[in-house]
């Protein structure tokens, strides 16, 4: 079966944040899980608050998680619902969520499957 | 000498798009101007256009501007408009931002807005303006001719790089999260990119207009810029040589330098523009500024004044004004720090800051002397070496490479081939430089810590988008978590700081020079940059002119001095100096010989400032 992952950032200047004054390391390794994930064949969408808002006005999920604030940015949702909140999941967990067979990590079930939790990796911010 | 065109000619052969391009000073607004105004009054319907930050249209036609094409009253068939980037920054953030207000949270809204707002997205929201005026023939169908008045070369040649550079960018760019920043928005634009583009090379309908000045420097900028031009595909069709002086009384020491000057200028002229159809305009006694004056300048060329409009028998005003000289005690005082010239294009700032460069060095003080400017060459005004003076320029593209080779160390780093694939790529985005010119000039005035640093600036545009970039990476810098470099985080606090900077206003004095320094002494406290002193430069005032046309232009000087000293508690002045004269870049050695060398029936020079 196929999945969709999507990825609600805040707002930013770009995925991976280089053209901020600061680089956000996070952000780049992030990008590039996605494009690897991607690579094995996982659809995963991309919408950035500051460009693509819309998307955001859309999703009734991240509607009502941004009424708690921005500092719930970045969410990760697999069809309607929120599997990440506030973080940027590893590579081990996007592939988990995404039903991704990794050969070297057996996946340990470290995935958060719901919109609780504080996030061990609280880098949210854009460049 | 020859001119191979009037100026009637030069206007008989003018295609639909005219753009006016030289270095700072040259006379640009004032030739386009009067280029659109006499199109008018021949019967077309003419649009003019500005595209620098710091327009001067307004001034010099008398009307309030406004972003969209306004009526030039007494002029049927005369429009102009300002492309304002923060007026076009902030109509574009609307665009993106107002159908989402009430739908999305209260919160979400503002941070959309708050990545909105930097530096990166005003250069583009102005990008779009201009190339929906230069791209869609429907925004400007009701014109027979469009007219831009550029802005400085500089960032001219940036923008005029910019379709390319955005649509090779926009073609290419495969991995589809790519850093398209807030050009995201832009993204439908493509084919207006393109036709923008080739509207530009297409000599048909656009025609380059180099303007300069009978200058040495003006002239090899000219050259430069139309090396640059034909590097893009696009090539200039016309050079004007603007502001000619010809001595009417051969015995002022003054005007014979002047017009000795000129003619050597233009006969060592550079090969490439000689090809050029040529046009000569006269230095006018008076300032371009209105409409009647602007008529004057493609009048005949020999349609001189009554002789009592400048009889050098007219009463010579009288000002008193220290010369840059009594500066340097309280520059010097700290023992380090950042001295900034900055002020209009071609007002001499180059000149002044490798001046106090030169006597801070014969102080026994080690100087940094750089430039903000992409289209200046310090070191080509400096010359030969002088001791305990570093030279140095920002020059984006070395910057963008070395930030974008220290990114793929860092964050890089840690990726694999893929990501850092992306990252390359990413790194490619418009932004890209802005970002690494920034970080270049925060890297720069770091240095003031430990020793001067004299920093010329761009002219007022760029510097203004400069920083506009420092204020707006300063509050980003303190909302984020990345990590910023020290010096980035400190700079705007040092430029605030006037212990640790301080700004000269340059100006000529003339109308538009000092009123744009005015504006950017009041852009400047907007940002709590106040600054420290104005110098008046290439002033006539100390000098005893006789012929006519100069003893109009420095009586004319007496109301600029006026102003100047209601802007300001502390102000120099700057006699004029032959641009040829071996003291042009010690201004401050050469200050008492010079005036003393002319005999002078004006000069009160104060020795002491007020504090």
């Amino acid at each position: 079966m196929s999945v969709t992952l999507r990825v609600f950032d805040p707002a930013m200047c770009c995925s991976t944040g280089v053209c901020g004054p600061s680089i956000n390391a996070e952000l780049t390794r992030f990008a590039a899980d996605v494009q690897w994930l991607r690579k094995q064949g996982v659809t995963v969408e991309r919408f950035n608050l500051a460009q693509q808002p819309a998307a955001f006005a859309a999703t009734p999920a991240v509607q009502e998680a941004l009424t708690r604030g921005t500092q719930v940015l970045p969410l990760v949702l697999v069809g309607e619902r929120i599997v990440v909140e506030g973080s940027y999941p590893s590579r081990e967990t996007l592939a988990a969520l995404a039903g991704v067979v990794v050969k070297k990590l057996q996946m340990a079930p470290e995935a958060p499957t719901s919109c609780c939790g504080p996030s061990t990796k609280a880098q949210t911010n854009g460049c | 000498m020859v001119a191979n065109g009037a100026p009637g000619q030069f206007l008989e052969r003018a295609p639909r798009n005219l753009f006016f391009t030289g270095k700072g000073g040259v006379g640009k607004t004032s030739v386009a101007c009067a280029t659109a105004l006499t199109l008018a009054e021949r019967g077309r319907r003419v649009l003019l256009v500005s595209t620098d930050p710091a327009s001067n249209l307004d001034e010099v036609l008398g009307t309030e501007l406004s972003s969209s094409p306004k009526a030039i009253s007494g002029v049927s068939g005369l429009f102009a408009l300002n492309i304002d980037p923060e007026a076009a920054a902030h109509a574009y953030r609307e665009r993106m931002v107002g159908p989402y207000r009430g739908v999305l949270p209260a919160a979400a809204v503002r941070s959309i807005e708050e990545q909105l707002s930097g530096a990166c997205t005003v250069e583009i929201a102005a990008f779009d303006e201009f190339a929906r005026l230069l791209g869609d023939q429907s925004a400007t169908r009701e014109f027979d001719h469009v007219v831009f008045d550029t802005a400085p070369t500089g960032h001219t040649l940036r923008l005029l790089a910019l379709p390319a550079a955005w649509t090779g960018f926009l073609e290419t760019n495969v991995g589809g999260t790519s850093c398209l920043g807030p050009l995201a928005g832009l993204q439908a634009q493509q084919a207006l990119y393109d036709a923008c583009r080739a509207a530009l090379i297409d000599g048909k309908s656009t025609a380059v207009v180099l303007v300069t000045r009978a200058e040495h420097s003006a002239l090899k900028e000219a050259e430069r810029t139309r090396g640059e031009l034909a590097a893009q595909g696009i090539h200039p069709q016309e050079l004007v040589i603007n502001g000619i002086f010809r001595a009417q009384d051969t015995s002022d020491p003054v005007a014979t330098a002047m017009q000795s000057c000129a003619a050597d200028a233009l006969a060592a002229a550079p090969p490439g523009l000689r090809d050029l159809p040529r046009t000569e305009l006269p230095l006018l006694p008076f300032g371009l500024v209105g409409l009647d004056a602007l008529r004057r300048l493609f009048a005949a060329p020999d349609s001189s004044l009554p002789a009592a409009d400048f009889g050098p028998s007219l009463p010579a005003p009288s000002v008193a004004t220290p010369v840059l000289a009594a500066l340097i005690p309280a520059l010097e005082a700290g023992g380090r720090g950042v001295i900034m010239t900055m002020g209009k294009g071609g007002v001499g700032k180059t000149t002044v800051a490798v001046s106090i460069a030169v006597e801070l060095a014969r102080r026994g003080h080690r100087v940094h002397l750089t430039t903000t400017d992409p289209a200046a060459h310090v070191s080509d005004a400096i010359g030969a070496a002088v001791d305990g003076i570093r030279v140095s320029r920002i020059d984006p593209a070395i910057e963008t490479r070395a930030y974008a080779d220290e990114v793929m160390r860092t964050a890089g780093a840690e990726l694999d081939a893929a990501g850092r694939a992306l990252l390359a790529e990413d790194l490619r985005s418009p932004c890209t430089e802005e970002i690494a010119v920034f970080r270049a000039f925060a890297r720069i005035v770091d240095e003031g810590a430990h020793g001067f640093v004299v920093i010329d600036t761009a002219p007022t545009g760029h510097t203004l988008l400069l920083l506009d970039a420092a204020e707006s990476y300063h509050r980003e810098v303190l909302r984020t978590a990345g990590q910023a470099p020290e010096e980035v985080r400190r700079l705007l606090p040092r430029l605030r700081d006037p212990s640790f900077t301080k700004i000269l206003l340059v100006t000529l004095p003339e109308a538009t020079p000092v009123h744009e320094a005015a504006q950017l002494q009041r852009d400047l406290a907007r940002a709590q940059i106040h600054p420290f002193a104005w110098i008046v430069n290439q002033s006539l005032m100390p000098l005893a002119v006789t012929d006519p046309v100069l003893v109009r232009r420095r009586l004319n000087e007496a109301r600029f001095h006026a102003e100047v000293r209601d802007l300001t508690t502390r102000v120099a002045l700057v006699p004029w100096t032959s641009p040829q004269a071996p003291v042009r870049l010690d201004l401050i050695a050469a200050a008492t010989s010079s005036v003393a060398a002319v005999p002078t029936g004006q000069r009160e020079v104060a020795s002491a400032l007020p504090s």
